[in-house]
């Protein structure tokens, strides 16, 4: 029983990352219709980044003779990511304006191999343990008073993804900017016709989804070191995203802990059964379970075809 | 000057609808065939038959079947990897069961399975589209390379988890195993590409084709004028999947001869195929061979210019040659959705006033 538990909990924990990827996916999404196949090498290239600015290996700390601490290393981060969504916005999805979804989302794989590649030449691609601070090892309390065993790093992970989505749910419901979101969301011309800009809205949404990509790089990182295999995480979150609904952040999050706890659970009582390893497939095929049953997702929009 | 069709009349239907109209489209088609088989093989050696000429054929192959899905159909699938893997691992077990089965045969009969096995997983998009059936056919990739890898019964419990092609012979020539002749293997893939190449320009010029393109445009309309979407797309999944299947026998057998199933039919495979499509020209049979041609040269080259000319680190190149690979992608979208493919058509626009434009 405690055993299920601990397996539940660190289903859950696992979850929180996939949520924290899938979340930049859903903004990107609502906004612009864009399917960001990206999302998962923004979070590597944020962690790259910031690794860079605050330890003493990188060329922030060759060309300045010193390193940022953390959160100064954040805020450098945050503008890095700030410029590569400008970037983006300039050179790719300005010309790509009103092509099928189908055309967006294969510039986006190939804007993945770029920030990639790129990645890799700036920053070399080996695997940096990322240390900004968060606690690590297993929370005491619980281990002591409960006999559980769960990682400090997760629980913080969790509070943090819920902080997340709540300042995130402010700023699109009260802030003007955020209202413009979800104009823009509900429909382009209309937004255009009432005087909001496509593309500073563009460039914001893609800004805010590099903040979450941080986060979710930050979270990663600490957890397992910068790798390339964090890119990989995006990949996982499109199950997520499938399950949750391509259009709903409260989705993005229940998506990820199911597809959590599902695949720690399956792996757990299941995986020994069949030969192990099946975490790399299962929450794939739920999601292809749940497409046959309901195409829109648990809390997406209902998809409505016309000719 | 030369390239023009000024006095070439069509008499009847035949001519008309012929895959080259032109005669000098025909001469040039017949010059190319006759290089490809019977001047290559003279002076072919192992490197170039390894490293550029099969390698080739093997994706051009394999892009033609995902080039039916994707730029006939419209169906995006991310799980080109996995059905190679299919094809690979259905030649493997017939080989190695029906040893008197006749090589040629046997790859054909791996393309019907990976058909099959494509039509189970293309169900779904009887559903959904787009990059939801995208989704789904990476569910196809995961599983099933996960499958080859831990069910012993696919790789005969060979202790790695590694399956080796045996030895076959096609008229008395060896064509698989290290000791094949590079201009055996290299005749033998050229035979299969050539006559799946124009089985599927005759394909895609029919009523099924006719069907794909009609569902790609728009499926609700394609279904009011009616066309069944079931069969369709299911076509469409079961023609491509047999020829990723043969694409993945002939990789496996003649190319690698040795194969890993996380190494060899990974999740790459499936963005490099796609890649190709999306360089070489979607809905375009021509289109798919000069995409693999140039995905499959850019590495070499960049290889040859960064680490041999210039002395970069290799893996400075490789690292150069992803970037470089997201920025084309990126590029073709932007600037010619239809890939190389129409910038040779305009080519040949141009061709035929040149060097008199009026």
């Amino acid at each position: 029983m405690l055993f299920l538990l601990e397996t539940v909990i660190s289903g859950l924990m696992a979850g929180v990352m996939y949520s924290l990827v899938a979340l930049g996916f859903v903004l990107i999404f609502k906004a612009s219709g864009i399917f960001n196949f990206a999302q998962g090498v923004f979070a590597l290239f944020a962690g790259l980044a910031l690794y860079d600015f605050i330890s003493t290996e990188g060329w922030f700390y060759e060309l300045f003779g010193f390193a940022l601490p953390a959160w100064l290393g954040i805020i450098a981060t945050m503008g890095v990511m700030v410029i590569v969504a400008w970037l983006v916005e300039f050179l790719v999805l300005r010309h790509l304006v009103n092509q099928e979804p189908i055309i967006l989302f294969m510039s986006t794989i190939g804007l993945a191999y770029f920030l990639e590649g790129l990645g890799d030449v700036l920053f070399g691609s080996d695997v940096k343990p990322l240390d900004i601070g968060l606690p690590q090892g297993a929370a005491d309390y619980l281990l002591d008073n409960y006999n559980l065993y769960v990682e400090k790093l997760e629980v913080v992970a969790a509070v943090v993804a819920a902080v997340l989505v709540i300042v995130l749910a402010v700023f699109f419901q009260k802030t003007r900017i955020g209202r413009a979101l979800r104009a823009v969301a509900d429909d382009h011309q209309a937004a255009l016709s009432v005087g909001i800009s496509l593309r500073t809205i563009w460039v914001i949404v893609w800004s805010v989804s590099g903040f979450v990509a941080l986060v979710a790089g930050v979270m990663w990182g600490s957890k397992s070191g910068i790798q390339f295999s964090l890119s990989l995480i995006a990949l996982k979150a499109l199950p997520v995203l499938i399950l949750g609904g391509f259009t709903s952040v409260p989705g993005a999050i229940i998506g990820g802990l199911i597809i959590g706890v599902g695949e720690k659970v399956a792996e757990v009582y299941a995986g020994p059964f069949v030969g192990g390893a099946i975490e790399n497939w299962f929450a794939y095929m739920l999601a292809l379970g749940f497409l046959l049953i309901r195409p829109q997702g648990l809390f997406g929009e209902k998809i409505i075809e016309r000719v | 000057m030369f390239y023009r069709e000024a006095g070439q009349f069509k008499t009847s239907y035949k001519a008309d609808q012929a895959i080259f109209t032109i005669t000098q489209d025909r001469f040039f088609i017949g010059l190319f065939l006759i290089a490809a088989f019977v001047v290559v093989p003279i002076f072919i050696n192992d490197y170039w038959a390894n490293a550029i000429l099969i390698h080739f054929l093997v994706y051009a192959l394999a892009a033609l079947g995902l080039n039916i899905l994707t730029g006939y159909c419209g169906q995006v699938s991310l799980g080109t990897g996995g059905f190679m893997a299919v094809g690979a691992y259905a030649s493997y077990k017939l080989v190695t069961s029906f040893p008197e089965l006749n090589f040629i045969v046997a790859i054909l009969l791996s393309g019907g399975i990976t058909a099959l096995v494509g039509v189970v997983f293309g169900l779904p998009s009887l559903r959904i589209k787009g990059f939801y059936l995208a989704v789904a056919t990476l569910a196809a990739q995961f599983f099933l390379v996960w499958l080859f890898n831990k069910v012993g019964w696919f790789f005969n419990y060979s202790p790695t988890g590694m399956i080796v092609s045996p030895p076959r012979e096609i008229f008395g020539f060896l064509v698989t195993g290290p000791e094949a002749n590079p201009a055996v293997r290299y005749l033998f893939c050229l035979s299969f590409v050539t006559v799946f190449a124009l089985a599927a320009k005759n394909i895609v010029r029919g009523r099924v084709g006719r069907s794909w393109m009609a569902i790609r445009d728009m499926d609700i309309a394609a279904e009011l004028i009616g066309i069944r979407p079931l069969e369709a797309k299911l076509t469409a999944f079961a023609v491509s999947s047999f020829y990723i299947g043969v694409a993945g026998a002939l990789y496996f057998n003649v190319w690698l001869g040795t194969a890993e199933p996380t190494e060899a039919f990974d999740i790459n495979q499936s963005f490099f195929v796609l890649f190709i499509i999306i360089i070489g020209g979607l809905g375009s049979i021509m289109g798919s061979f000069m995409g693999a041609a140039f995905m499959v040269l850019i590495p070499i080259t960049l290889k040859t210019i960064m680490v041999d000319g210039m002395g970069f680190a290799v893996g400075a190149a490789k690292h150069a040659e992803v970037m470089l690979l997201g920025t084309l992608i990126i590029f073709f979208l932007i600037v010619e959705p239809h890939g190389l493919a129409r910038l040779w058509q305009i080519l040949k626009e141009k061709l035929r006033k040149w060097p008199f434009p009026y």
